[in-house]
């Protein structure tokens, strides 16, 4: 955990950590309270069982700090989220278009790729729309997912803090090759995303393409009205 | 608790049922509710292991990256029919309908439900949606390949049979409606004199809430899936986009009854908990009215909580806020349940038979259940999580963990006064042990898969999930060797286990009162309550009935 590829990937994990500790320490607690309950009064012992009906003082305790822990993770989750819907003005922007099954990223001066390419240390602003089903845009290295819904667009953005490939893959259902809808996310130096971005169109990664070839011999996906 | 005596020589239901046709007829066209509870056990054990050999075969695709056994759109069709199968032929359905028919009655010491007939109706249009599902596997088109969750618009686009298969939904929602409705009243109006609400056992509680739950949500799926089948039929555009339709207001139908439903799966559950825990510490249970309490704030602040599956669909984020407090708050009442359990072992005479096993097992399978719940419910980690591995091992924790574990305590509780025998004591403690370790070998992998980014409902994965996937296919082989062990040991004691005595774990609660198995109309005398539920001073008293 915390490769820490982007300063969000951070915040998510910190906020993992919390709960999961907390959690952990929660279920140890349980655990071992009911097992030596189980042992301490068990009736080969002997013991006359007492009949405690309940205590009040206790369930209110045991409501209030719950209480209070939970609401501890809201605000650290909220808090973390917040980060994430904080759209950046100035940001690359960058028009992704899901279809069954592959992506195209479609860049401001009209370039079209099916990897995502973008500058380290750059906000990139990006734009979703499917064609067709339902998608969810998924980079698990930056722990940023959103759907991709047709008929509306919805948005992302992220800061890559390191230059390298990360996958993207779709995280809502779509039929056959749902799970072959993976793409990458290319973080470059600066210097080199200006070099290939000012490049002109004949060089968008066409090879690409066919990593992702749309065959639709088993599912026929049909317009409507089939019963 | 009463002053009912057992006469010796009293037929058992099984002797005796309410019409005259014998054989099979009698069975079917039975109106009393042990009978019923019974068809329901035998139908909903059968699903379940379908289910299960469907889950076998998907695990054994995913052994190892590429194609190991099946194609693509095989796969798919066999993750939503085993979705489909386990939500809403088994789990659904489930405790209710089994337990609850058996067990409500008997619990409130009443003859049977308030309306016999319409139980028996329930049980015939359960029927009808079952083999509805089985139709839509073999009409043209093919078996449906949505996902259980049928979301639009790839429910409207594909040409599988989906129209067929959400029919059979609509029409099982009505078995939950009715059903429902005859509990509620049978709760109000049929408890034995001196048996007010809060003398009424726990499982009738949680059985209570939740019926209203059934009541109240199961319509909105009802409707929702009639305008999908619509939408598909004539085209209609109110989900699909391409149609003018939104496809989110389907995501947000769907879960406003899905969402209550997973408290239709789990309350029950907690009312066996909190009837096997007293009957096996042998004394009162702790904090009985927060134990009720908290089933009608989980029924009602269920209801609110909905679009916490939703919070990647581009919903508003004041929507997402909101949803993620009120789901920290839902998980409190969950909480409180499980600490007034361990409490109610504080002080006990604690004899762990395989019935309070099955409970220990629940309440450390079902507590790592509810606790990843609140990472999901965090909106930092769940957008990262949702649709991954992660939510896929949370609900596997919360519903077999949770419900399917308590149908197992329930079975192994109360088999001894359905059937009348006892079964292997060794054999049971031992299927339980090994259903907890493959349970958690064949889950637990799925939550570190999740973290690391691999997604749900997916064919094939990348070489880097390889061990994974691997270890949590071998813990589906142990789960099965589990299962087998766990019904083996059942079915075998149909024939040749051990009689049972009216009460073999001491019992207090009124079904203990009368013979195992029941007579006919449950007791052979009026009953009149006079103790709480889990009084155990009266045990001395019911050696001598
Ligand atoms: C031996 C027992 C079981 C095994 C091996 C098993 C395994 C699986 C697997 C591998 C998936 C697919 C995960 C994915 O990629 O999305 C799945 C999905 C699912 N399982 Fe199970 N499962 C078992 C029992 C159960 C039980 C008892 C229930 C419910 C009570 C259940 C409910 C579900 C549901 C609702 C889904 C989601 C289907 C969908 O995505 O549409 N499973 N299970
Ligand atoms: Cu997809
Ligand atoms: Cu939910």
């Amino acid at each position: 955990m915390g490769s820490g590829a982007t300063q969000y990937v951070e915040t998510v994990d910190s906020v993992m950590l919390y709960i999961v500790g907390i959690s952990v320490v929660l279920l140890i607690g349980i655990t071992a309270v009911m097992i030596y309950f189980v042992v301490k009064y068990n009736r080969k012992k002997g013991h006359k069982p007492e009949n405690i009906h309940g205590n009040w003082l206790l369930e209110t305790i045991w409501i209030a700090i719950p209480t209070v822990l939970v609401m501890t993770m809201f605000y650290y989750s909220y808090i973390g989220y917040k980060d994430l819907r904080n759209f950046p003005e100035d940001g690359l922007e960058v028009n992704v278009t899901a279809r069954m099954w592959g992506w195209t990223f479609e860049y401001e001066n009209g370039k079209q790729t099916d990897s995502l390419y973008v500058p380290v240390n750059q906000p990139v602003m990006l734009f979703l729309e499917s064609v067709d089903v339902n998608h969810s845009f998924y980079v698990p290295a930056f722990r940023i997912k959103e759907d991709v819904i047709a008929g509306r667009v919805n948005k992302l953005h992220f800061t890559s803090d390191m230059v390298g490939d990360y996958d993207i893959a779709c995280a809502e259902y779509c039929g056959l090759k749902h799970s072959m809808m993976y793409s990458k996310v290319k973080v470059m130096e600066v210097a080199d995303f200006d070099k290939w971005y000012a490049e002109t169109d004949a060089t968008t990664d066409e090879t690409n393409i066919e990593t992702n070839p749309v065959d639709s011999t088993a599912a026929e996906i049909k317009p409507t009205g089939e019963m | 608790m009463a002053n009912g005596t057992i006469a010796e020589h009293a037929k058992s239901f099984y002797e005796e049922g309410t019409s005259k046709k014998t054989g099979l007829l009698g069975w079917f066209f039975s109106t009393d509710h042990k009978r019923i509870g019974i068809m329901y056990l035998a139908a909903l054990s059968t699903f379940f292991i379908i289910g299960v050999i469907l889950a076998l075969f998907m695990r054994l695709e995913l052994i190892a990256p590429g194609e190991t056994l099946m194609d693509a759109q095989t796969y798919n069709t066999i993750f939503t029919l085993h979705g489909v199968i386990m939500i809403f032929l088994f789990i659904v359905p489930g405790i209710p309908a089994i337990f609850g028919n058996f067990f409500l009655p008997l619990m409130l010491g009443a003859k049977d439900v308030s309306f016999p007939r319409l139980n028996l109706l329930s049980f015939w249009i359960y029927i009808v949606g079952a083999i509805l599902v089985v139709i839509s596997l073999f009409v043209p088109g093919g078996p449906i390949d949505t996902g259980w969750t049928f979301y639009i618009p790839y429910s409207v686009r594909t040409g599988t049979n989906v129209s067929l298969a959400i029919f059979a939904a609509f029409v099982l929602g009505f078995s939950s409606i009715l059903t429902g409705l005859n509990f509620i009243t049978t709760v109000h109006r049929l408890k034995a004199p001196g048996m007010g609400f809060f003398k009424m056992p726990l499982f009738v509680w949680s059985t209570y809430a939740t019926a209203w739950i059934q009541v109240l949500a199961t319509p909105v799926i009802g409707i929702t899936i009639l305008l999908v089948i619509m939408e598909r039929a004539f085209g209609i555009g109110i989900f699909d986009p391409s149609l003018g339709g939104d496809p989110i207001l389907y995501q947000h139908l769907f879960w406003i009854y899905s969402h209550p439903a997973v408290y239709i799966m789990i309350l029950p559950a907690m009312g066996i908990v909190s009837e096997i825990i007293p009957t096996f510490a042998r004394r009162t249970i702790f904090g009985y009215n927060a134990i009720a309490l908290s089933s009608l704030a989980i029924a009602f602040v269920g209801y609110l909580v909905w679009a916490h599956h939703m919070f990647t669909s581009g919903m508003s984020d004041t929507a997402r806020i909101v949803f993620s407090f009120l789901t920290f708050i839902v998980a409190l009442p969950s909480g409180v349940k499980v600490f007034n359990w361990v409490a109610t072992m504080y002080k006990g005479s604690i004899d762990p038979q395989p019935p309070f096993l099955w409970v220990m097992a629940f309440i450390v399978l079902f507590s790592i259940g509810g606790l990843t719940g609140l990472v999901l419910g965090s909106l930092a980690t769940d957008i990262h999580l949702h649709d991954t591995y992660f939510v896929v091992a949370h609900f596997h924790y919360v519903m077999f963990g949770g419900t399917g574990t308590i149908f197992f305590a329930g079975l192994y509780y109360w088999f001894p006064k359905m059937f009348g025998k006892l079964y292997h004591t060794k054999l049971a403690n031992i299927g339980v042990a090994l259903f907890f370790v493959a349970f958690n070998l064949l889950y637990f992998p799925k939550f570190i898969m999740g973290y690391q980014g691999m997604p749900r409902r997916y064919y094939d994965y990348l070489p880097e999930f390889a061990d994974l996937q691997l270890v949590s296919t071998i813990g589906s082989w142990l789960m099965a060797i589990a299962l087998i062990i766990v019904f083996g040991n059942l079915i075998r004691s149909l024939r040749t286990g051990r009689k049972a005595t009216s009460n073999p774990w001491g019992g207090v609660t009124l079904e203990w009162h009368t013979t195992s198995p029941p007579p006919l109309e449950n007791f052979e005398t009026d009953i009149v309550v006079t103790h709480d539920p889990y009084d155990f001073s009266q045990l001395e008293d019911m050696k001598n009935e």
